[in-house]
């Protein structure tokens, strides 16, 4: 048990060699030719892989048995802290969660090595080679800048616990979750370089990758919701989203990920827009590196970042420009080669999925703007500068609305050829339906204020009703109904719900700050809420008040929100926990704030139309992603493209 | 039309739709971009009179007044050189206190009282804004905190 943090700090090492060993033969083996080279990627893949799990379960272990003499456990965990938090702390801070990233990276490229087996060899070695390479980078950067196996001496008699703001059950699966999402954006990558490598690009090869896309992005969708969850009921502010730079960095790689998946659905379905599939799966790693950049190097203001110590942001940058730059020069090399020279209509599927792409790429080029200019005006003296939610809102807005309005139409556009008469009907008569139920919400459920709302709403729904056309179309006509229709109208409903909550959260939330004495009621978009006083709570480490707040209406009570304010011991920081009560299409949400005196607390009140669905619609997305990943297409598809483009099922996508 | 020329209206139509989104999305920065300004920018008068932006520094000691039972605090921030009065209204964040870091936006009125509509403290005890941090040790290389 003593020399655990030795052992994981050994397998690290050894993990490292073997990372090196398969970057070589996976890079090499092919390159030069050499068989037995190309057969010794898999045994230095698994052998790995194996020490990196080590590596982790003895970090585990070191945190579960309270081992305050390595440095990393004393400053994460503490005496008191509950089993489920101390396994959580291992990737509460710096050290470990880039432990955990590199684990989830061996669990990617062990997936990818048994699937690869229906690849050709040297095809499957050039993927895990490159995978080689970028385990090998992150397990260098920890084990020369933030080993998580440090020995403190003399060990300390406790630890410093863990931040208070992290101990909670949504924030201790959202890394994670995340990181699998980020992670597994290598795996296209590796694709990508491979392809480029190799010099050749066939549909077969979006029908390799499409899947393990499909499955990184559904884990980056709950990973980045189960975030936003979180923030809204543990900040005490109420919002869902606040373009923090952290949440930016997940989102970017999130929307570049959405694009990739599109235009794979056309280089795999007409073999067209190769190069451009390739740029994609090349960005969206780099901005899951880039993430890892600014999250990690603590350059950016935010909840976030753990960690300030420039070394590991130059190591970090070098890696991103080794990688990003790598990759780059080798497309424009090699992308000249890949050219598709087919043509189709302005009104076909792919000129919808064209501007599919052009728009998420918008969209994610303004975030990227906006979350990267306090550093550049930082870096060239220009002064310190902050972009919030003003910048952001109305330029992410300019092209998702577009977007949403293609989708409801582009679904239903025919491959190469423009005839979109076929199904003008459904869609003009599903259109109108959606005009009447936003008008309906706007003028008689919610009571005014148009505009944006009204645009929005129309387009939610037009999505819902557009998406369900096809699969009711395939039902009555009892064609067959593949998981990749299932999951593609399932995530196009879901985000139609998305517009929809997130239109109604925006426009109709009212919300009010208030100073209140015991007994005293204030009445907030329609609820009464009475404050009935303050209780002490004692929790395993830390104690606190929670205040008592009767929410009732029309004199009807419906729920008792009890509101926290925890101080925790060892840090002797206050934390908030929100009461939250969900009715059926609201949410009715009491921020506990301070002791004003004379009696009397602030309460932040805040009643919340449909955000919940907020949160589903995500989770619906993700289920929608990992239905289609499990397509059998993608498990049959073997061998070099024999297929006539264009065959089969006319609209998958 | 031929395909040719279908394909540069395709063209020209992205670009142009490109170019919008560009435009506007500039708009948008110079619009809604904050500056963060720290009590001795402000009292040499860097600070701009009628737009938002962000003062950061630390709650001077013993500068805390609430009127009783009621939302209005006021507070005032220092760099150690200078200090400016700050109002605001509402709930503070759970880390707000006096000595510490903080940074609020809003707007800054002709009697040079700054108008909070927003107030951010730092997220734990070892963390201050960066922003802050540096202006600090600007004004005061020694005895700064570190952030």
């Amino acid at each position: 048990m003593e020399m655990l943090p030795e052992l994981g700090h050994f397998a690290l090492v050894l993990a490292l060699l073997l990372a090196g060993l398969q970057a070589f033969f996976g890079i090499a083996g092919p390159a030069f030719g050499r068989q037995r080279w190309m057969s010794a990627v898999i045994p230095a893949t698994a052998g790995s892989a194996v020490m990196v799990v080590t590596a982790f379960a003895c970090l585990v272990a070191s945190f579960v048995g309270f081992d305050f003499s390595v440095a990393y456990v004393a400053q994460n965990s503490n005496s008191a802290l509950p089993l489920i938090y101390r396994i959580a702390a291992v990737w509460g801070a710096h050290e470990g969660s880039l432990l955990l990233w590199i684990v989830l990276l061996a669990g990617w490229t062990i997936a990818v090595a048994f699937g690869a087996s229906r690849l050709p060899q040297h095809f499957s070695a050039r993927v895990l080679g490159v995978l080689g390479i970028v385990s090998f980078g992150f397990l260098l950067f920890t084990l020369a800048t933030s080993n998580p196996f440090l020995r403190l001496i003399p060990a300390a008699v406790d630890g410093s616990d863990l931040n208070p703001l992290l101990q909670d059950p949504a924030l201790a699966l959202h890394p994670p979750l995340l990181y699998t999402g980020y992670v597994g954006f290598a795996v296209a990558f590796a694709f990508a370089i491979a392809a480029m490598l190799e010099g050749k690009l066939d549909q077969t090869w979006a029908r390799w990758t499409r899947p393990w896309t499909l499955a990184a992005w559904a884990f980056l969708t709950v990973g980045i919701a189960l975030g936003s969850w979180w923030a809204y009921y543990e900040l005490g502010w109420g919002g869902y989203w606040f373009w923090d730079p952290v949440e930016n960095a997940s989102f970017m790689p999130w929307l570049i990920g959405t694009a990739l998946i599109h235009s794979l659905a056309v280089t795999d379905k007409r073999g067209l827009f190769k190069s451009w599939t390739l740029l994609l799966s090349i960005i969206a790693f780099s901005l899951s590196l880039l993430g890892t950049f600014l999250v990690r190097s603590g350059v950016l203001v935010s909840v976030h970042s753990f960690a300030a110590d420039p070394a590991r942001g130059i190591f970090i940058l070098a890696f991103l420009v080794i990688m990003v730059g790598g990759a780059l020069a080798l497309y424009a090399w090699r992308a000249p080669l890949l050219k598709s020279d087919a043509g189709f209509e302005l009104t076909s599927r792919e000129s919808f999925l064209l501007f599919n792409n052009i728009l998420l790429v918008i969209a994610a080029a303004t975030v990227f703007g906006g979350t990267l200019a306090p550093l550049i005006s930082d870096t060239l003296g220009l002064g310190t500068l902050s972009v919030g939610t003003q910048y952001f809102n109305p330029t992410f807005l300019l092209p998702m609305l577009p977007l949403i309005a293609l989708a409801s139409v582009g679904m239903h556009a025919n491959w190469k050829r423009g005839r979109l008469a076929a199904r003008g009907r459904p869609l003009i008569a599903t259109g109108l339906i959606a005009l009447a139920v936003a008008l309906a919400a706007v003028f008689g459920y919610y009571g005014g204020r148009p505009g944006l709302a009204l645009a929005s709403f129309l387009l939610g729904a037009w999505l819902v009703l557009s998406s369900l056309v096809d699969p009711f179309d395939r039902l009555r006509r009892r064609l067959s109904m593949p998981r990749a229709i299932v999951g593609m109208t399932l995530a196009h409903m879901a985000l139609g719900v998305f517009v929809i909550s997130v239109t109604a959260v925006e426009t109709y939330t009212t919300e009010r700050d208030v100073a209140v004495a015991q007994g005293e009621s204030v009445e907030v978009g329609g609820y009464t809420f009475r404050f009935d006083g303050i209780d002490d709570i004692h929790g395993p480490n830390y104690d606190g008040v929670h205040a008592i707040v009767q929410v009732s209406r029309d004199g009807k009570p419906l729920a008792t929100l009890h509101p926290e304010k925890r101080r925790y011991f060892v840090q002797q920081s206050v934390m908030t926990e929100a009461g939250i009560e969900s009715q059926p299409g609201r949410d009715l949400f009491v921020a506990l704030g301070e002791d004003l005196g004379a009696g009397r607390w602030s309460l932040r009140i805040q009643v919340r139309p449909l955000i919940n669905y907020v949160w589903l619609a995500a989770l619906l997305m993700a289920l929608g992603g990992s239905i289609a990943a499990s397509d059998r297409r993608y498990r049959t598809a073997r061998a070099p493209a024999t297929e006539p483009v264009g065959a089969g099922q006319g609209s998958t996508a | 039309m031929t395909p040719r020329r279908r394909r540069l209206f395709l063209v020209i139509g992205i670009l142009a739709g490109v170019a919008i989104a560009g435009v506007l999305t500039l708009q948008a920065f110079r619009e809604n971009v904050m500056f963060f300004f720290d009590p001795s920018q402000v009292a040499k008068g860097e600070a701009p009179a009628h737009e938002r932006f962000r003062l950061g520094g630390m709650v001077e000691e013993g500068s805390v007044v609430r009127s009783p039972g009621s939302l209005q605090v006021q507070f005032t921030v220092t760099d150690f050189q200078q200090s400016v009065p700050v109002h605001y209204t509402g709930v503070l964040p759970d880390l707000f206190r006096e000595g510490q870091g903080v940074v609020a936006h809003g707007r800054l009125g002709g009697d040079g009282v700054f108008t909070a509509d927003e107030v951010l403290a730092k997220h734990d005890e070892n963390y201050m804004p960066p922003e802050v941090s540096r202006s600090l040790k600007a004004v005061h290389p020694e005895g700064a905190p570190q952030g």
